[in-house]
């Protein structure tokens, strides 16, 4: 008895220190400067189609600082590797990219019922993926909303706010509504 | 010769090709002295032969790499609510008339269309409004477009991440 009740106890200091871990780190994210340090290594996930066109157009304005750039795409996503390389070979002589592929976790259309499904798939295959290409301990969010958003975030946009570091939209009318977020004007 | 660059995207548009190449829409582009008609038609199911409008000069082809070229070469690009295809038009400088799909229902790209009309730097109508559309269109009350400008979000990204 006292075996399993010290068990369940260890068991639970274990995910209390993880989740305690996690909050520093998330919470201590945005005052780090990796920058201070050399080249910052940036892990980008990109849409498809127009939405991978708007993220290229964010990574072109990005200096050779932010080095090597690993790109993340959904394994049904074919036309947003080649603008991908296309983009990486025109802006970079001694390109640092590489490309990974994720199963996506949900289709246009898809009934939400099975996305549960198919984003677990996704975070299945997402997680070592994260972990090789982690560089270093204390990771910055930077998440920027899709410039087609004027009213309402995306599902993403929506999941991410409250984790995000930076969170950028692109239009005034939710900088009113996410007071946390930060509004440039459009970006892209 | 003035042209206009029809665009439907990755998607398929029939109403909008069927739209602007029926005799009475053709007829009021020529009286407004638009003699040349491109159609990117995309996934749809027509594909209008080049002879099949006799009083305009008409090319129509699925997709291509890029449509930067014909949207350069083109006076008026008509284009579906894409948000892609909407910014590279107005990133061009054309004037551009917005043809909203109204049979795709909560379409989340409409909100940008819709905020861009607002802001007067586009024209919006729907396929049953589209002859009418282009017969009382006043192009001139279209305000420049202010392209999006990333290099503010890298300086932003420099200035938290201490990158010199």
């Amino acid at each position: 008895m006292a075996f399993l009740f010290g068990a369940v106890f260890t068991l639970i200091l274990i995910c209390l220190l993880f989740i305690i871990r996690l909050y520093v780190v998330v919470k201590t994210g945005s005052r780090y400067k990796p920058g201070a340090r050399g080249p910052v290594s940036v892990l980008v996930v990109a849409g498809s189609g127009g939405h991978t066109t708007e993220m290229l157009r964010l990574m072109e304005s990005l200096s050779a600082a932010y080095s090597p750039r690993h790109y993340v795409i959904a394994d049904t996503d074919r036309m947003s590797e080649e603008k991908i390389c296309t983009f990486e070979s025109s802006k970079h002589a001694d390109s640092q990219f590489s490309i990974s592929r994720v199963p996506r976790s949900r289709e246009v259309h898809q009934a939400w019922i099975s996305s549960a499904l198919s984003t677990l798939d996704a975070l299945r295959a997402s997680m070592p993926l994260v972990y090789r290409l982690r560089p270093d301990v204390k990771v910055s969010i930077v998440f920027v909303e899709s410039v087609c958003r004027v009213e309402s975030l995306s599902l993403s946009g929506t999941l991410l706010y409250p984790l995000a570091d930076l969170f950028f939209v692109q239009w005034s009318s939710l900088r009113d509504k996410y007071p946390k977020s930060i509004f440039l004007g459009r970006l892209v | 010769m003035k042209t206009v660059f029809v665009t439907v995207g990755t998607t398929s548009f029939d109403e909008l090709i069927g739209g602007v190449t029926c005799p009475e829409a053709v007829q009021v582009l020529k009286a407004r002295g638009y003699e040349h008609l491109v159609l990117q038609a995309g996934r749809g199911s027509i594909l209008p032969a080049a002879d099949s409008c006799p009083h305009i000069r008409l090319e129509a082809y699925r997709f291509k790499d890029s449509i930067a070229e014909d949207i350069k070469q083109a006076d008026l690009v008509i284009s579906h609510a894409g948000a892609g295809s909407c910014l590279e038009a107005l990133g061009a400088g054309k004037p551009l008339l917005v043809v909203v799909n109204d049979k795709l229902m909560n379409n989340h790209q409409l909100e940008m269309a819709r905020q861009l009309h607002m802001d007067s730097h586009l024209l919006y109508c729907t396929c049953s409004t589209l002859t009418e559309t282009l017969r009382t269109m006043d192009l001139s009350v279209l305000q420049p477009f202010v392209p999006g400008q990333p290099k503010k979000f890298a300086n932003f990204l420099d200035k938290a991440f201490g990158v010199q």
